[in-house]
């Protein structure tokens, strides 16, 4: 780490316009949206930003999105998860097109990011779209060096309602062809008749299998539902895990 | 939908905080007024709405900062947190 603050941190918060380059399903209710930000600073993969509607009228709908890209790709991704009866995510997925502009400020936050200098293991536990700032950690450390991803190997357990609700599926699948990643799903409404992962609500079985044992000294990151992230940031600690390495992150069903 | 998913945590505070603060403040590590406890200002539970941030202590639920946006400008309430560690790096 250098001893300088990253840019990332330290600018001043002002909204900006960026240009949409793509929007692109992932999900029958997630969306994910191609961003070009002209003077991005740069972020650290867990950071989000807000996105500011403005109607005609002044009226004006904010809303914070985790990213879901790396700090190593040359475009911003938002992977938005959308509410019918939102104000701003139906817009979000529905409306907006390449080449429209999207007014948005960030990257923010500092607490819930992970850098891979910061070294792992790292157990990453999801729940819904409560995946995305994971991804971006997971991706991130996709870019390091062989040697480099050898000594931070990562566990992703991910909660979702059905088999199609997996936002990245096939991207978190590509991913866990890295011997030292392991990517594990639980569904807990709907499985396919062939599933044979795990079918219920993350518990602390589930977490003794993926996770590592106190000893390993994790890194735990968990991002969902606040009811998820509170259960098993409880079960983490139960197990023994350091508090003070458990970060979490709830995510609310603002639309 | 349930009163416990409507609470978020200091995370989504972030950007109303860096509206007042130079650097970003979900690392800084807040003492409660109340129980003398400290927790990163990420961990607070977030009881804010469109209005504003409400953050409260987890360990005893004092409500360690308010923020509200007024036509005039904010008001910042601190009185629930008696010191704020801003680092010197994010960690």
């Amino acid at each position: 780490m250098t001893a300088e603050l990253p840019a990332a941190t330290a600018s001043r918060l002002d909204w900006h316009v960026a240009s949409v380059t793509d929007v692109r399903r992932e999900t029958a209710r997630t969306c994910s949206i191609v961003l070009d930000v002209p003077q991005w600073p740069g972020h650290r993969a867990g950071q989000h930003v807000d996105v500011r509607l403005v109607a005609d009228d002044g009226y004006q709908a904010q809303r914070s999105y985790s990213i879901a890209s790396p700090p190593e790709d040359a475009s911003l991704v938002l992977t938005v998860e959308r509410i019918d009866d939102g104000e701003v995510s139906p817009y979000l997925c529905d409306v907006l097109q390449a080449h429209d502009g999207l007014e948005l400020r960030g990257p923010i936050g500092g607490y819930f990011v992970w850098d891979i200098a910061e070294g792992g293991p790292l157990l990453l536990v999801a729940g819904g779209s409560g995946v995305v700032p994971l991804a971006a950690m997971l991706r991130h450390r996709a870019h390091a060096a062989a040697s480099v991803r050898a000594s931070v190997p990562a566990h992703l357990l991910y909660s979702a309602r059905t088999w199609d609700d997996i936002i990245y599926r096939d991207d978190l699948e590509q991913l866990a062809k890295f011997s030292d990643v392991t990517v594990a799903f639980t569904i807990t409404r709907e499985a396919p008749s062939d599933w044979r992962g795990y079918r219920r609500r993350i518990d602390r079985a589930m977490l003794e299998e993926i996770g590592w044992p106190p000893s390993a000294t994790p890194r735990a990151y968990v991002c969902g539902p606040t009811p998820l992230v509170e259960s098993v940031a409880t079960l983490l600690v139960e197990i023994g895990h350091d508090p003070a390495r458990v970060r979490t992150e709830r995510f609310g069903p603002t639309g | 939908m349930r009163v416990e998913e409507m609470r978020l945590d200091g995370n989504a505070a972030a950007g109303a905080l860096r509206e007042i603060f130079a650097h970003d403040m979900t690392t800084a590590l807040v003492t409660c007024a109340g129980c003398a406890r400290a927790s990163p200002m990420g961990v607070l539970m977030n009881y804010g709405g469109p209005m504003g941030v409400i953050l409260r202590c987890p360990h005893c639920d004092t409500v360690m900062l308010r923020i509200v946006s007024t036509p005039g400008g904010r008001y910042m309430d601190a009185s629930g947190s008696s010191v704020m560690l801003i680092p010197e790096r994010p960690t």
